[in-house]
């Protein structure tokens, strides 16, 4: 047995940061060395959702949650077909679990995604950190300390500024979701979608047609949608250079279009807005969200590291938008609808999973547009 | 929404006296209540008649009243005061229930005051068992299957549907007072029948059994834009059938996924929406069928509670302060988050720790009673602990309990743990019923080689917590059988939550020496920030609990600190009033510009509020804990003297750790409890003490007793609330007593005193700083000597010692304070019999009638003995000399006889008292009076008085039977007195004693033709009768005294109630009083209709 090997067969590692600062952990097996962006999220349930979810697609996650994988894994809790994210990074991560809809443990599921989890770590160090000095590169590994292949992959590792992962994560090819008879009729672009967005526009009465991120708007026309939905997704939006143009043509032909997180930030480049970096972004159930027409609070969920530049007076660099919602703790642009287009973005996710439902009404919203757009089609059909 | 300006009086109600169900979690509320309201510019006029509580001291409202929290006297201070709203949400179940009679009976709107937190139908849809079954079939939630029953029949049927086991409700009670899980129709019959009776309208819900389910709580807030936030969420670890108070509950929620987590999410945003909690909090309980995640409401409590004092401590969000905001129309999001400074309260808090709630039993108390838990609450206090993971906070949070374990520990004996012996067949049958001893059981029973599947299987605990159970078993085996204990196994041992203690017992070790390696090693706690947001903001509040991960976030003031060790989770015997004295200590200190550093494990109280202190270390009181916290602290001193028993007891040690111990010196503390080296003391100074002896064994205590004389009183050395104190007559019981209550040894000698029968007894409170002493208060009690002193009810200034005996008592207090050395407080229990003042003990701390005293005298001796500990003469304060009020103060204790009805509710040595409150005014009988009622006693004004007395009382009940039949009552007893009785002229009815035949006593009380049961048992002949009387005039709310100066002080009340108009007023005028201030006159006050009162 050798002396880096502990209890359960772990072996000792870190996670080294682009500014030095050192994590010990163990890792449950000796995984090459995993490079990526490192990022927090406070989400303290809904794990298995977090790192299905591809807007989290080439990223290290550190759950401030201290204690992962209690309630196990199963069928259900999936956002898309596997784990999206780089590497885990969790306080306690339990090694066994219960809970009636359980089919399987965490640890295992994750080794079989090849995801490696660093456990035992001071993730409310590293919070810190990452809050204050925000987010950076890191490379996990198998050691005590660095070797110079886990320096050299570091040195080595994009920053996320002018990454287009949308491109990389979408599908490759057209696929249709829920009942094909059903009466209404939604292209979802796949800039990273999560299933929970598919299930409510299901349950809502849609079919909805999946398509990949650099479908042209022509194409999109052509299926004859009755609303057009902009999915979330990771990477820097900036770099997704074609988007824009397209959902500009989409929106000119008056098909409502409804973007979210991603999408949202789509949205707004469109019609000449722009995002930026944000120090450490929002991940995590219990962001605060004002909508600027009722002065309600929503509670959303949220999972990005990029904002539409702008504050509660306009969107920057477009008249054409006006902003709905405003994020109550840092002031950051959280919901924006074209003035007089039928087309709205929210920045966090309505359709949680995990997270609270408060944000759920904007997809009757969206189905409102929807349905009206599809009557009006009718008699020209 | 900005606050409201069209309201600017706001009357806040308070919770009254401690009692089981009803805690310290009130005064903290009340407190933050009262504080954001002044705040916000209101005035706020208080009603609580609880006067060891941080809230009812003079500055925390413009106008306190102490005075029974009853729809009487609530609407006496309404007549008088005048408020604009009231704010009934504060103080649990008392309050809402009078806030709720107040409207039904048309006050409220008589003086056109407006409910504010919670309207009148939202009380009474939540509290309604039937109405709130249909306000959620109408949002489509699910109720435990059950029906309403107003009486016996009704519930008999009911049975027939739910079948056995049935759990009952009653509705409008608290902590689940009068319910219970019957097994079969003899039980069940017993516990509807005594639900009915505690149900103020009669009602209780009888359910389908949940048994086994999963239980969770959240605590939810709405405002008036609707908006709603979820503040936490907490899953007890011990399932439905085990009332929330009696579980070890855990938050967050730990085996929730989030689709579960949220589908729970939801109903309690439709609940509060549907219930109408317009702007406040709410606490929603909810059973969880682990087969199928089936969801059931089970209740909703539309108010601050327990739960939420829990909830607040655990995530840093103060739900009251935020309530009583929401409550004068503020929305969440315009209310800063007070933690972090920057963001607004409308979120919710991310934890990323782990909080453990254990509750504390008081069993040893009532011998007697039914230790098995239901779903009535029992426990009378808790511990909270904070930790990185379940296990480290769970091992905390027993450790903090304070009850000898040291983590999950199991007992010395199989007894400790409540169980016969270790068989499996033994440890099945114990784990199918939980009692407070169960998770020590669990331990046996996996150390018996049970499988954690069985395990769940006969106790419905959910798999995931067995399964931590098991890995702190498997650390323990690898950590005893290790060769060497490295920096890495130390760690995880340490980061697994075992205390030094724990590890030193596992390897046969010293705790001393295991700290020793373990510093070595240089594996020490870090300490992390509550900050309720997960480490996403910055926050600057320094609330800060232990842990052994790498960074520590405690920061360093630079100015000079005190650490002021708190009380622990309460227990009868300390109590809410040495929270009270903690903070009024670090009020004084940060007033003084010293940095206040608390440290404390109860979340009840205000002591562990953020921003009571300068810097909160959440943590437990032992040894380990608080060194390590001096430790990194390095504090000019630590204060023990105000917290009890608790820190009092680690006085010693940390002394002999180099730590400086401020005040009084430990080696006067260790005087004062030694009774050898006391004894010395008193005789040097000429002070009479009962004649006594030390026993280490039954024969010398009987040598002893033969040689003072019986009766005696006998105790173990060195105990808190005279546990295990018995007055004994012969030798015969003094051997039963040492086989029953205590085992006598060199370390742990038994005292035995002479009893001195028919004495007056006086407990005298007062303060040194060293050079001059002054006194307090001087209190006499009520009930004869032999009853605890927590116990008696007691008068300030005292109204029967003559002069000359105070003199004396003076006399003495000054001379021991000065030889004692005492800088803080001392308190000096005395007993006067024949002209003779003898002294019975000596404490030189804190003691539990200090905040009564304060407020009597309106001086918080407790913030003052803070500034003497740091060096200031009581010159400089300007305490000089004795403040002798021109009124009268009673302090009146609170039973919990109620919850457990098996228990003889006589009162004795012992202490069993859970809470007290007060009464002032500027008679004796008066101020009796509203102590009585505010204690629950409601005394009649006319009606039949029962008379039961030993033979040796009967004289001295002569004078009290003719005050009561003067006044136009009736008189009853039993055939021998009657006789007496009619013989010396009074006319009396003879009543059969219970063996006699029928009708007897019991029925009298049961029929309703009794309105107050005089009963003397104390003393060698108790008569067996007595015990059925007593319980009979408990169940069925006849006021009762077991003392002849009892009744006597009784017979003044009456007599007050009947000859005088009620009227109210409040502390600060009576505080005015004492500066030579003439009051205004009470005329045009509302006089209320005489009180028949029932609390």
């Amino acid at each position: 047995m050798s002396e880096s090997v502990l209890r359960n067969g772990s072996v000792d590692g870190f996670l080294l940061l682009e500014d030095g600062t050192l994590f010990h952990g163990q890792l449950p097996a000796a995984y090459p060395p995993t490079v990526a962006e490192v990022v927090f999220t406070t989400n303290m349930t809904g794990y298995q959702e977090v790192f299905t979810d591809p807007s989290f697609r080439g990223q290290i996650v550190v759950m401030t949650a201290p204690q992962i994988g209690n309630y196990g894994i199963n069928e259900e809790d999936t956002e898309s077909s596997r784990p999206q994210v780089a590497g885990v990074v969790t306080r306690e991560l339990s090694r066994t679990y219960s809970n009636w809809r359980a089919t399987g443990g965490l640890p295992e599921w994750l080794a079989a995604a090849g995801v490696p989890v660093l456990d035992g770590v001071d993730t409310r160090r590293l919070t810190r950190h990452l809050r204050s000095g925000g987010v950076m590169s890191g490379v996990m590994a198998v050691g005590s300390t660095p070797t110079v292949e886990a320096i050299t992959a570091l040195d080595a590792c994009p920053p996320m500024e002018g990454l287009d992962l949308a491109s990389v994560i979408s599908t490759e090819v057209r696929y249709s979701w829920g009942d094909p008879a059903a009466a209404l009729h939604v292209v979802a672009y796949d800039f990273g979608i999560k299933r929970n967005s598919l299930r409510l526009l299901e349950s809502a009465g849609c079919r909805v047609t999946v398509v990949p991120a650099a479908t042209p708007a022509q194409e999109v026309l052509a299926l004859k949608p009755d609303g057009v939905f902009l999915s979330n997704g990771p990477g820097d939006p900036a770099a997704v250079g074609y988007a824009p143009a397209a959902v500009r043509m989409l929106a000119e032909s008056g098909v409502p279009i409804f973007g979210i997180c991603l999408g949202h930030q789509l949205l707004a480049i469109a019609y000449g807005g722009r995002t930026e970096k944000m120090p450490f972004g929002h991940r995590g159930g219990n962001q605060p969200v004002r909508d600027l027409s009722t002065g309600r609070v929503l509670i959303t969920a949220q999972n990005h590291g990029f904002a539409v530049a702008g504050s509660d007076g306009a969107i920057e660099g477009s008249d054409e938008l006006e902003v709905t919602h405003l994020n109550l703790n840092d002031g950051t642009v959280e919901g924006l609808r074209h003035r007089s287009l039928p087309l709205f973005g929210v920045q966090y996710h309505p359709e949680a999973s995990p997270g609270p439902h408060d944000a759920r009404g904007h997809f009757e919203e969206f189905l409102e547009a929807v349905r009206e757009r599809a009557t009006q089609d009718e008699p020209s059909a | 929404m900005p606050r409201r300006t069209d309201i600017k009086r706001i009357l806040l109600i308070g919770s009254g006296p401690i009692v089981i169900g009803q805690a310290a979690e009130f005064d903290y509320s009340g407190t933050q209540a009262a504080r954001a309201l002044q705040e916000e510019g209101f005035e706020v006029i208080l009603v609580n008649s609880n006067p060891a509580t941080i809230m009812t001291d003079p500055e925390f409202a413009d106008r306190t009243y102490i005075e029974p929290v009853t729809p009487e006297f609530v609407e006496l201070v309404i007549a008088r005061e005048r408020p604009d709203a009231v704010l009934p949400t504060m103080g649990g179940q008392t309050a809402l229930n009078v806030a709720l009679a107040l409207a039904e009976n048309g006050v409220l709107e008589r003086y056109g005051v407006e409910l504010i937190g919670a309207k009148r139908r939202a009380i009474e849809v939540a509290e309604d068992r039937a109405q709130f079954a249909e306000a959620m079939g109408r949002i489509g939630l699910k109720v435990p299957q059950g029906r309403i029953a107003h009486s016996w029949d009704e519930a008999a049927s009911i049975a027939e549907f739910t079948g056995f086991p049935a759990i009952i409700r009653p509705s409008f009670t608290l902590g689940g007072s009068g319910g219970g899980i019957a097994y079969n129709r003899e039980e069940f019959e017993a516990i509807v029948r005594n639900g009915l009776d505690e149900s103020p309208n009669s009602q209780v819900l009888i359910e389908r059994s949940l048994l086994g389910w999963k239980e969770f709580e959240l605590e939810v807030m709405r405002d008036h834009a609707d908006n709603v936030v979820i503040v936490c969420s907490i899953e007890n670890l011990d399932p439905m059938g085990v009332h929330t108070g009696d579980s070890i509950t855990v938050a967050p929620a730990m085996t929730l996924s989030d689709r579960e987590y949220q589908v729970m999410r939801d109903a309690a945003v439709a609940i509060i929406r549907e219930i109408g909690v317009e702007a406040g909090g709410c606490n929603i309980q909810f059973a969880v069928n682990p087969v199928d995640g089936e969801l059931i409401v089970i209740e909703m409590n539309p108010r601050v509670s327990r739960s939420s004092a829990l909830a607040s401590k655990a995530t840093g969000f103060p739900i009251a302060r935020i309530s009583a905001k929401l409550a004068v129309g503020y929305t969440l999001d315009e209310i800063p988050n007070d933690i972090t400074g920057t963001t607004p309260a409308s979120f919710e808090p991310a934890l990323d720790y782990v909080v453990v709630k254990c509750p504390r039993f008081a069993f040893e108390k009532f011998a007697a009673a039914d230790p098995r838990l239901t779903t009535q609450m029992k426990s009378v206090g808790e511990s909270m602990a904070i930790g990185r993971t379940f296990k480290e906070a769970f091992q905390k949070g027993l450790r903090a309990l304070e009850n000898g374990r040291i983590g999950w520990a199991i007992g010395a004996t199989e007894l400790d743990d409540r169980l016969a012996d270790s068989s499996p067949e033994t440890l099945r049958a114990a784990l199918r019923q939980p009692t407070p001893e169960r998770i020590f059981q669990l331990k046996r029973a996996f150390q018996a080689g049970l499988s954690s599947s069985e395990i769940h299987e006969l106790t419905a605990i959910d798999p995931w917590f067995l399964a931590q159970l098991e890995d702190l078993l498997a650390d323990e085996r690898e950590y005893a059988a290790a060769d060497v204990v490295d920096e890495r196994l130390m760690r995880r041992m340490k980061r697994a939550g075992f205390s030094d203690r724990q590890l030193g017992i596992l390897r046969g070790e010293h705790e001393d020496d295991v700290r020793a390696h373990r510093w070595l090693l240089d594996v020490r706690p870090v300490y992390k920030m509550v900050d309720t947001c997960a480490g996403e903001f910055p926050s600057s509040t320094p609330y800060l609990y232990g842990c052994y991960d790498e960074e520590s976030e405690a920061p360093r003031s630079g100015r000079p600190s005190v650490v002021i060790l708190g009380s622990g989770p309460n227990r009868i015997g300390q109590g809410v009033e040495f929270d009270y004295c903690c903070v009024r200590a670090v009020l004084a200190l940060r007033e003084q510009g010293y940095e206040a550093i608390m440290i404390n494990s109860n979340p009840e109280t205000v002591s562990t509020d953020f921003d009571t202190s300068d810097k909160l270390y959440f943590e437990p009181l032992t040894f380990e804990d608080v060194l390590e916290i001096v430790e990194r602290e390095q504090p000019l001193g630590v204060i023990v003297q105000l917290g009890g028993q608790t820190p009092l007891k680690l006085t010693r040690r940390l002394e002999a750790a180099g730590v400086k111990i401020l005040g009084t010196s430990p080696d006067a503390i260790d005087i004062a409890e030694d009774r050898r080296r006391f004894d010395a003391i008193a005789r040097k100074l000429g002070i009479r003490q009962p004649e006594n002896g030390t026993a280490t064994s039954v024969d010398e205590a009987a040598e002893i007793a033969g040689r003072i004389g019986y009766p005696v009183l006998a105790r173990p050395s060195y105990v808190l609330g005279g546990r295990a104190m018995e007055i004994v007559f012969d030798e015969e019981s003094l051997r039963a007593y040492f086989d029953r209550a205590v085992q006598a040894s060199e370390e742990r000698p038994v005292l035995i005193d002479r009893f001195l029968e028919d004495a007056y007894e006086a407990d005298v409170d007062a303060i040194s700083d060293g050079e001059r002493v002054v006194i307090g208060g001087i209190m006499q009690h009520i009930e004869d000597a032999g009853i605890h002193s927590g116990d008696s009810a007691c008068v300030l200034p005292p109204y029967l010692i003559t002069a000359d005996d105070i003199a004396v008592m003076h006399e003495h207090t000054v001379s021991l304070a000065k030889a004692l050395g005492v800088v803080g407080l001392i308190n000096v229990q005395y007993a006067v019999k024949d002209g003779v003042v003898y002294v019975l003990e000596v404490n030189p701390r804190a003691s539990r009638t200090i905040p009564f005293v304060s407020k009597a005298i309106g001086v918080p001796l407790a913030s003052v003995a803070a500034r003497v500990m740091l060096g200031e003469t009581l010159e400089k304060i300007g305490f000089l000399s004795e403040i002798m009020p021109p009124y009268v103060s009673v302090k009146e204790a609170v039973f919990p006889f109620n919850k457990f009805r098996e228990f003889d509710p006589v009162l004795g040595p012992e202490m069993r008292s859970t809470g007290e409150v007060m009464g002032i005014a500027d008679s004796f009988g008066s101020a009796f009076a509203r102590a009585q009622l505010g204690a629950g006693n409601g005394l009649p004004v006319e009606g039949t008085v029962f008379l039961t007395v030993n033979d040796p009382d009967k004289p001295a009940a002569v004078p009290i039977a003719r005050r009561f039949h003067e006044m136009g009552f009736n008189l009853v007893a039993t055939f021998g007195t009657a006789r007496y009785l009619r013989g010396l002229g009074i006319p009396c009815e003879g009543v059969l004693k219970v063996h006699e035949g029928r009708p007897h006593g019991v029925d009298l009380i049961v029929n309703g033709d009794i309105q107050l049961l005089v009963n003397t048992p104390l003393g060698k002949h108790a008569q067996k009768d007595d015990y059925k009387l007593r319980q009979a005039a408990i169940a069925y709310h006849v006021p009762y005294t077991t003392t002849l100066s009892g009744a006597s002080a009784a017979s003044d009340a009456v007599l007050a109630l009947r000859s005088r108009q009620l009227s109210v007023r409040s502390l600060q005028e009576w505080h005015a009083q004492l500066r030579g201030e003439v009051l205004a006159p009470l005329s045009g006050a509302h006089v209320a209709p005489l009180a028949q009162a029932r609390a």
